[in-house]
């Protein structure tokens, strides 16, 4: 806790991202200056992060997503460079134990032909557990550093993405798109609004019944509806709850530092604990999202005309 | 916790990374995954038809010795045969030879005897003359007697 702030200032602190963005014109700052034009910046308080509305970037959130992803790719796309077919050695057979892992749980639940869907399943894997990762980094280091180099304790931070769920959910999103990409390719665009309007309940399509066909259709359209909506939402919120909710124990476990000697070396178990208990965790998360998006995929390429 | 630009900037993120593993990183190592499968797989397939071949090399190897075997066997057995037949014939060659021997002897003997007895025959007329004159002791007329001597050397 740095400069005396109270336990729930501190929470918060570690709970607000580095948010840089457009305040409006005529915005009273965090100092009391009054803003002549909209201006680009960093929020200096909970309060001005709100007012920047949509137009606001996680600098945080962004920067260390792509700094995990490029890691991840460097050091992947190297091992693929310099892989021989020979006896695997050191890095290579810990890459290929990863992508053979990949690809046999993408196989098992994957049918179709795509030579996207086990590289999306291998780079969620890898990105989002070295996301996850960084809960396991003590809450207080990185930040403590970043606001070192910054100056100032209004130095917003936070080092794991998945704890934001804009990150989250836009992977969320982008699997949502490629869902309804899938989707539409496969079963053309008639095929795919067919199968919201025409599923689970086939509207008559004879006899004085005909009448209950748009009722019928009306119902399909809101039951598939939902349920497509529910996908992505329920793919986002599930690892940015979990991670959020692993990142919240830790913060509290790390209130205890500042509690002498006795708590402190309780905290330290404890921290130790829940991060051997949490490894289990960040791996199932980013197992259980890519098992998700596969079988997504599986349901996109899924045609329901043929196989019935 | 807002939601704000973050949201499509990690959405176009994640198609960016998902675009380059496709591209450079997955089909690299799958295709190095499946080089070794076959490797490996063709080694074994070798290694097994490697020791159906050694099987078929053992059996062929069997029957290459104990076809020899009979035919060392049969050769002596020939051998056997020519040798007892060469020993026959040798055995048949000496007894002729030996009877031409024996027979051309005889007739030298007999030849011999022959001659003796003419020589004999030529000598026995003066033995006889000289014998007689040692008894008598005179000369005897040798024309007188040669008739008689003459009968005596026949009957010899």
């Amino acid at each position: 806790m740095a400069g005396g702030q109270t336990s729930t200032e501190y929470i918060q602190h570690h709970l607000q991202n580095w948010t840089y963005g457009k305040l409006p014109e005529g915005y009273t700052r965090y100092d009391g200056t009054v803003l002549s034009e909209s201006t680009w910046a960093s929020a200096h308080s909970y309060q001005e992060a709100k007012d920047m509305g949509f137009t606001a970037v996680h600098v945080d959130t962004l920067g260390w997503s792509i700094f995990l992803g490029v890691l991840f790719l460097f050091v992947f796309s190297r091992v693929a460079k310099k892989a021989t077919s020979d006896t695997p050695k050191g890095l290579q057979s810990f890459v290929e134990l990863i992508v053979s892992f990949i690809d046999s749980t993408v196989k098992d639940t994957f049918h179709y032909k795509n030579r996207m869907v086990a590289p999306m399943g291998l780079t969620i894997f890898c990105w989002v557990f070295l996301m996850n990762f960084m809960d396991l980094i003590p809450v207080d280091w990185l930040p403590s550093l970043a606001a070192g180099i910054a100056g100032g304790d209004h130095f917003f931070f936070k080092v794991v993405p998945t704890t934001d769920p804009n990150a989250t959910l836009g992977m969320a999103i982008g699997v949502f798109l490629l869902m309804i990409f899938f989707s539409i390719q496969q079963k053309g665009l008639i095929g795919f609004i067919k199968e919201l309007t025409f599923h689970p309940f086939a509207p008559p399509t004879k006899g004085l019944a005909i009448v209950l066909a748009p009722l019928m259709i009306a119902i399909n359209f809101i039951l598939e509806f939902v349920s497509l909506i529910a996908k992505p939402i329920s793919l986002g919120l599930r690892l940015f709850g979990n991670l959020y909710a692993g990142e919240m124990i830790f913060i509290l476990i790390a209130l205890m530092f500042s509690g002498g000697l006795l708590f402190g070396l309780f905290g330290g178990l404890l921290q130790w604990a829940w991060a051997v208990f949490h490894i289990l965790v960040i791996t199932l998360q980013a197992f259980v999202f890519m098992v998700l998006t596969t079988v997504y995929m599986a349901m996109a390429h899924d045609n329901h005309d043929e196989s019935h | 916790m807002n939601i704000n630009l973050t949201l499509i900037g990690q959405t176009l993120t994640f198609f960016v990374f998902v675009w380059f593993c496709a591209k450079y990183v997955w089909p690299a190592l799958i295709a190095v995954m499946v080089e070794r499968e076959k490797k490996i797989a063709d080694g074994l397939q070798a290694a097994e038809r490697a020791d159906k071949d050694l099987e078929l090399a053992q059996k062929k190897a069997t029957q290459e010795l104990s076809a020899a075997k009979e035919q060392a066997a049969a050769i002596v057995d020939q051998a056997n045969k020519r040798a007892t037949q060469i020993v026959d014939e040798a055995k048949e060659q000496a007894k002729a030879e030996g009877d031409r021997i024996v027979t051309a002897a005889k007739a030298e003997v007999e030849q011999e005897t022959n001659r003796a007895k003419e020589a004999l025959r030529s000598q026995v007329a003066t033995l006889a003359l000289a014998g007689a004159e040692k008894v008598l002791g005179q000369a005897i007329d040798a024309k007188a007697h040669n008739d008689l001597v003459s009968k005596l050397a026949a009957d010899l």
